[in-house]
């Protein structure tokens, strides 16, 4: 089963590496990965998917959390969540890939006789559909952001 | 008065209250051995390979409870000091490798003995550091000491680049009153109503086993776990690494469980109702097969580390807690519950127990029946050895058929006096770790117990042992083989002993101790074992290296049945199983 890691860890040189490297080191894979700083910025929000039973899931929080600068791990997919992906693609003029980009909250950003680029976002499932069906011709490349996302309602990752 | 780098890291250690270093110098660290020339506070003992100085300073640290400490140079000073690191990681042993970097520009070119040493060590420490400002060094140290020695203890190295320690810029030296780490907080104090919750289930026990690891002595809590069994009169049973944790001349004392525990330690725990869990983590070398591990028992687990419970073996009510505080309140809540212990369900599984010992359990006999024989067994040198030492001294040793012979022969009465690696299985520490014991009490009797294969892999430090006058007793158990992979080639592999023997090159073992500046002497017949280790006893200011050849053939046993075993399947001698 597909999950959502939220991770509040120091912003630190190395602190993400501890991290990635424990994924590795206990045997687990990491699908998508997402870090960026947040609150006054000596913290980052780090989100990982990744994929395990509830057992696995309990094993990966339970020793992230023992890694010294990370502050607090909550599983997403453990209660009702928001979860969205950020995508930018650049392709060979092609109707058929600008309309399945524009269908997910698509936007231009550039378009010129050669190549268009687009950003789009969405669910992961939603997000996994479209580069489905936009499948290999005229595509040049994709970006992704990986996952992120947040607890429905008051709950929160608190410092 | 402001200080540079390497003696702000001085000061920061003696405040800490370090008396020794065990290091090796080298380029990128000579800032640092600069200013340990200037200072009297902490004494440095230079080792003669840096697996040597973590090791000793891991086994420092195992004997007092105090943090070790170990020094060494960047790149291959580094890279030598990852097996002591691991070594002390699997054991959750609270030691500070402080290693020299290149110089700050220099990270990340290739540059001589350059090595990425946050990079190679980061699986295995709990936390590290890389100095970035020469100043923050103290707090560094700080924080270093306190996340080493609070919660599950656990080894932190600091990576010092040397222009860190550059003895032309000065710095103010602060130390603060208080450590606080916004990102670490471990827990201290159990949950009540799980204390609540455990003390009922194990009131209700008509078959319970307490299984005691290594995180009771970690966690200073025997007197705790004494006290706890003078109420509930439990079976007890201890880790490899927990051995001393409960006195082993106790009544109650089942000897060591696992894979070479005893039968009735074993049988016990296969099946008991309740296991109580103490500062153990159910190690697949306890277990045997999960899924067929304890099939009627409930788990109650106490241990400060939330991911050490239920990771192999589900348990029934977690305590996360230091296991000294959990122990008191779990007595106090026992003592105040209206529920009375079966006494009669007690007695009968307590006999239980003496009937599976009565059976099969260690030969402690095997003197009287080897008495006549030629050759000396090797589990014979353990009883010698704990009858000349009265069951007093520190013994550390290395890894295999040696070491399993003392955790079920040499019988702990006390935390702390068994020094071996028992996660990682280094070859290799227990002269080094030996040195360490006996810096930390030179007025006792240390004992380092080896195989000549084991201390083979840090002879070296024989000549430490010269410098600093360590009068260590070193007792080579010989089988001119690797015993235990020759055991397993024995039970699995047809008998052909692959890569296993090496009895026409070994040393002279007497002369090489000699050549080191040291006593040698050899054994090769029952008859002179005891007169030999006399001898060497009443050498109290030489390091004697006993050379005792055994009998090769000799296997440890018990032995569980695996793959695809319970703890009860076991080999209790040559094809023989229980």
């Amino acid at each position: 089963m597909k999950r959502i890691i939220s991770i509040l860890i120091e912003n630190k040189p190395g602190a993400l590496a501890r991290v990635v490297g424990l994924f590795h080191q206990r045997g687990y894979n990491i699908e998508t990965l997402n870090v960026g700083p947040v609150f006054d910025g000596t913290y980052s929000r780090m989100t990982v998917t990744t994929r395990g039973s509830e057992n696995d899931v309990e094993q990966i929080t339970k020793q992230i959390n023992k890694i010294i600068d990370v502050i607090k791990v909550s599983d997403l997919t453990e209660g009702d969540h928001h979860e969205y992906e950020f995508i930018m693609i650049k392709f060979k003029h092609s109707e058929k890939i600008q309309k399945i980009v524009k269908s997910l909250n698509g936007k231009i950003h550039e378009k010129n006789k050669d190549v268009i680029v687009m950003s789009a976002w969405g669910s992961s499932s939603d997000i996994e559909v479209a580069i489905k069906s936009i499948g290999k011709v005229n595509l040049l490349e994709i970006a992704r952001s990986g996952s992120i996302g947040l607890h429905e309602g008051e709950r929160i990752l608190k410092i | 008065m402001k200080l540079s780098g390497g003696d702000l890291l001085m000061r920061a250690l003696k405040d800490e209250g370090v008396k020794f270093i065990f290091g090796y110098p080298g380029g990128a660290a000579l800032h640092i051995y600069d200013s340990i020339f200037k200072q009297k506070a902490c004494e440095h003992i230079l080792v003669r390979h840096e697996q040597g100085a973590t090791h000793a300073a891991d086994g420092y640290s195992r004997a007092t409870g105090k943090p070790g400490v170990a020094l060494v140079t960047s790149g291959p000073g580094a890279t030598n000091a990852i097996t002591g690191l691991a070594t002390a990681y699997m054991d959750s042993i609270p030691l500070i490798v402080i290693s020299g970097q290149v110089q700050s520009h220099l990270i990340g070119t290739d540059s001589f003995q350059e090595t990425d040493m946050i990079g190679i060590s980061r699986p295995i420490v709990k936390h590290s550091f890389i100095v970035q400002n020469a100043k923050d060094i103290p707090q560094i140290v700080q924080e270093a000491f306190h996340i080493a020695t609070t919660g599950r203890p656990g080894p932190v190295v600091i990576d010092i680049p040397k222009d860190k320690t550059d003895p032309a810029q000065l710095f103010e030296y602060k130390r603060a009153k208080e450590i606080s780490l916004r990102s670490y907080q471990p827990r201290v104090f159990p949950h009540p109503g799980q204390i609540k919750k455990a003390s009922k289930k194990i009131l209700s026990a008509e078959r319970p086993v307490i299984y005691a690891g290594g995180g009771v002595i970690l966690g200073n809590a025997h007197k705790e776990l004494i006290s706890l069994n003078k109420i509930l009169k439990a079976p007890v049973t201890n880790t490899l690494m927990g051995l001393g944790a409960y006195p082993a001349k106790d009544k109650y004392f089942m000897g060591m469980l696992g894979m070479h525990g005893t039968y009735q330690a074993n049988m016990a725990m296969h099946n008991a109702d309740i296991i109580i869990a103490i500062g153990a983590r159910f190690d697949d070398r306890i277990t045997n097969t999960p899924s067929m591990f304890a099939p009627n028992a409930k788990i109650v687990h106490i241990d400060i580390d939330p991911a050490s419970i239920s990771k192999i073996i589900n348990a029934d009510i977690p305590i996360v807690g230091q296991v000294k505080e959990s122990l008191i309140a779990l007595i106090k809540e026992i003592k105040r519950s209206k529920i009375k212990i079966d006494s009669d369900a007690l007695d009968n599984w307590n006999m239980q127990i003496s009937q599976w010992r009565e059976k099969h359990g260690l030969d402690h006999d095997l003197y009287l029946s080897k008495i006549k024989s030629s050759m000396i067994a090797p589990q014979v040198v353990v009883q010698e050895l704990y009858h000349a030492t009265n069951g007093n001294a520190f013994v550390t040793s290395d890894v295999g058929q040696h070491q399993m012979f003392v955790a079920q022969y040499y019988h702990f009465n006390k935390p702390r006096r068994w020094i071996n690696s028992g996660g990682l299985g280094t070859m290799g520490f227990g002269l080094p770790a030996a040195m360490g014991v006996k810096l930390a009490f030179p007025k006792d009797e240390v004992v380092c117990v080896t195989g000549e294969g084991s201390i083979q892999m840090c002879i070296q430090e024989l000549s430490t042992c010269l410098q600093y006058n360590l009068p260590i007793k070193i007792i080579n158990i010989n089988n001119e083989a690797l015993g235990m992979v020759r055991q397993w080639q024995d039970m699995n592999y047809g008998g052909r002993h692959s890569a296993s023997t090496y009895a026409d090159s070994l040393p002279d073992f007497v002369k090489l101790a000699q050549s080191y500046g040291h006593v040698g002497m050899k054994v090769t017949k029952q008859s002179q074992l005891k007169k030999t280790l006399e001898k060497a006893f009443a050498m109290e200011d030489r390091l004697v290296f006993i050379d005792v050849y055994v009998d090769p053939n000799e296997h440890v046993y018990p032995m569980l049945v695996a793959p695809n075993g319970s703890m009860k399947d076991m080999w209790i001698k040559k094809n023989t199983k229980a």
